[in-house]
């Protein structure tokens, strides 16, 4: 399906026409969670998948992470095929690992610091020097000198200290992808800052690379080399975050930069509703009920009404540049 | 006279035997029609602070000053007029409140529930009609009074507690944290929802965020406060766009301005944590954290001074207008 431009290695993580469905309640029909997603995550790259609520950015990162099974298309990690074999997978989830986004959930109260960030190597039976291994990675998350910490509890931490514990968690076993679902969002705004400049410090001295889940497009311009934007299971838009976040040329993308609040002097288009429902997706271009292009009749001027209601939108090429799925673009 | 006012309010808390500051001489005011922002990070006060307007603290806390409800003191009311003036005077949206409804009832029935302990003797379909005018205001559909909760998303929710906290036409309306769980999309809905209601009912609103570019966009006043007390407050767009103190600068460059090629590869936080109540460090309470700090910050207490319309509590505040360019560079650490 996609026509990659040929990259010197293979890119970290790969989907490959992916979709992923899940069966519906009652008389629901088929949720197209991710409904044909191509993206790849290039080695120490940080790529951010942006949308709201319900469509679909977690379970394309969950199916990433092989999670999550696709219903079509494969994932790819270093440029081979994802194999579901359970040994398989524990060996690649020790290469990708996950931050999730509230660090109180996340972390056992009843478990020490020690104990937290130590679970990783037990699970991967580590035959080194487990002590030397986890003040490691508390130390390069941040938690200096980490023996000050083996002991501590999560309650004895502030939230920002803790959201630190997970990622050490994650450090430890020397991962090459970390996948970041809103790391930042349930953090105060003063320590969120803090997280991000480890994030962005880990790409740098360890080459990591970063898919980072949010809805916060502040997060995308603070860290992000591209940014991924994804709409009712489809990316509607992708490419470098300075050319997408300065001169988005999808009317959804437009959209949400609009609300974001610290952008001042934008006219704010705020979409009437809610992201409609991945059981019934409408037919054409998938954000047609909601755009504002058809709504204002601008659509109509450019003569692509009809091709909005429609008319489908190929699925977005993987290729390095900036594109968008919209009749919009180019036509006017 | 201003519909609510905060007269050097402070709260201390009874911990294991010791007293602890929360809230320490705050004195502020909203007018009717008027927005105020409380911006401050977890622990600085700013929930007890309004938790004194309707008298929500436990026990164990104790409250000095005045608050005044349209010049009434609340501390001095009988239980019996506390609770009259509750929703009908001032009211509460709960951070996370979407979590707060019934799960086992219609939303019409939980939005008529105040209404009816107000009123008693409201019949059924005065309440009805009273249910759909204020789904009306805050744009739901009236037929939405038969749900329930969980065939409702979370923004719906949020816009039935809004509309809850309207039921008994209070002057008041105190939201805390309202849009912290919502998606950006929704969240500028109820955003834009809260401002249109400020206008349209001439209500006086108290609106709490940690985030400082969303009382900046909503708000018409902001106060940011740092371990109990002010430290920074004026005109909203001030306070975000040309910061005094060196916090409110910290906590506004955590939001960074999308486009801006500052905030590119350059996240901006405030290293350390804030101080424990009971542990405050002595002259300027943020001095252990200041990126612009200096020896006489340790040991003299900043008085909090007014200029224009603006009010500032930092020793260097006429030194340096903006110091944003210099906390963005932060170091990170703990």
């Amino acid at each position: 399906m996609s026509e990659s431009v040929p990259i010197v290695a293979p890119p970290a993580l790969e989907a490959r026409g992916v979709s992923v469905t899940f069966s519906g309640r009652g008389s629901r029909g088929l949720a197209r969670a991710v409904d044909g997603v191509d993206l790849a995550l290039e080695a120490g790259q940080i790529v951010a998948l942006v949308g709201e609520s319900g469509c679909g950015k977690t379970t394309l990162a969950r199916t990433l992470m092989g999670l999550e099974r696709p219903s079509s298309g494969e994932v790819l990690a270093g440029g081979v095929a994802l194999s579901y074999a359970s040994r398989d997978l524990t060996a690649f989830r020790k290469r990708v690992q996950l931050v999730l986004q509230d660090p109180t959930g996340a972390l056992n109260p009843r478990h020490s610091v020690y104990e937290a960030v130590a679970e990783g190597l037990r699970i991967h039976k580590y035959s080194g020097d487990e002590r030397a291994k986890v003040a490691d990675a508390l130390g390069r998350a941040g938690l200096r000198p980490p023996e000050r910490f083996f002991l501590r509890y999560p309650h004895e931490l502030s939230g920002g200290q803790r959201q630190r514990v997970v990622i050490a968690g994650a450090l430890v076993l020397d991962p090459d992808v970390i996948v970041a679902d809103e790391p930042v969002s349930s953090l105060d705004a003063s320590v969120r800052g803090e997280i991000l400049a480890l994030l962005l410090r880990l790409r740098d001295e360890l080459g990591l690379s970063l898919l980072v889940v949010t809805h916060d497009l502040g997060l995308a311009w603070n860290i992000a080399d591209r940014v991924a934007v994804m709409y009712l299971g489809r990316i509607v838009e992708e490419g470098p975050t300075e050319e997408v976040l300065s001169a988005p040329q999808h009317p959804y993308t437009q959209a949400l930069l609009s609300v974001v609040p610290e952008i001042a002097g934008m006219k704010e288009i705020v979409l009437a509703g809610e992201p409609p429902d991945p059981t019934r997706i409408p037919a054409g271009c998938r954000f047609h009920p909601r755009c504002p292009v058809v709504a204002s009749g601008e659509a109509a001027r450019l003569g692509i009404e009809q091709a909005c209601r429609t008319q489908p939108l190929p699925v977005l090429p993987l290729g390095g540049g900036h594109a968008a799925a919209c009749h919009a673009v180019g036509s006017g | 006279m201003a519909l609510l006012e905060f007269d050097d309010v402070s709260v201390t808390y009874r911990s294991h035997g010791t007293d602890v500051p929360a809230v320490r001489g705050v004195s502020l005011a909203v007018q009717a029609g008027e927005s105020l922002g409380i911006a401050g990070e977890s622990g600085c006060g700013k929930s007890t602070l309004v938790g004194t307007v309707l008298r929500l603290l436990p026990k164990s806390a104790k409250v000095g000053g005045r608050v005044l409800l349209e010049g009434e003191d609340v501390n001095e009311m009988t239980w019996g007029r506390v609770r009259a003036v509750r929703w009908a005077e001032a009211s509460v949206v709960f951070q996370g409140a979407m979590h707060a409804l019934n799960p086992v009832q219609r939303v019409g029935d939980q939005i008529a529930e105040p209404i009816v302990l107000h009123s008693p003797g409201t019949s059924d379909k005065a309440a009805k009609k009273r249910v759909s005018e204020l789904l009306e205001q805050v744009g739901l559909p009236a037929d939405r009074a038969d749900s329930y909760p969980h065939q409702l998303s979370g923004g719906q929710k949020q816009r039935i507690m809004i509309a809850m906290a309207l039921a008994c036409s209070p002057k008041l309306l105190i939201a805390d944290e309202p849009t912290t769980a919502l998606d950006v999309m929704v969240q500028a809905q109820v955003l834009d929802l809260l401002t249109s209601l400020v206008r349209e009912l001439n209500l006086g609103l108290v609106f709490i965020s940690h985030d400082l570019s969303v009382l900046a966009t909503t708000c018409d006043r902001v106060a940011v406060m740092y371990a109990g007390q002010i430290v920074e407050e004026g005109p909203a767009s001030q306070v975000f766009d040309v910061p005094r103190h060196p916090y409110a600068a910290a906590l506004a460059g955590a939001f960074p301005r999308v486009g801006d090629p500052r905030f590119r590869y350059a996240p901006a936080g405030l290293p350390g944590d804030p101080p424990f109540p009971g542990e405050l460090p002595g002259g300027c309470d943020f001095h252990p954290r200041c990126p612009v700090s200096i020896e006489r910050c340790a040991t003299d207490v900043p008085p909090l001074l007014t200029v224009g319309d603006h009010r500032v509590a930092c020793l260097r505040a006429d030194e340096r207008l903006n110091l944003l360019a210099l906390t963005s560079e932060g170091e990170v650490g703990v």
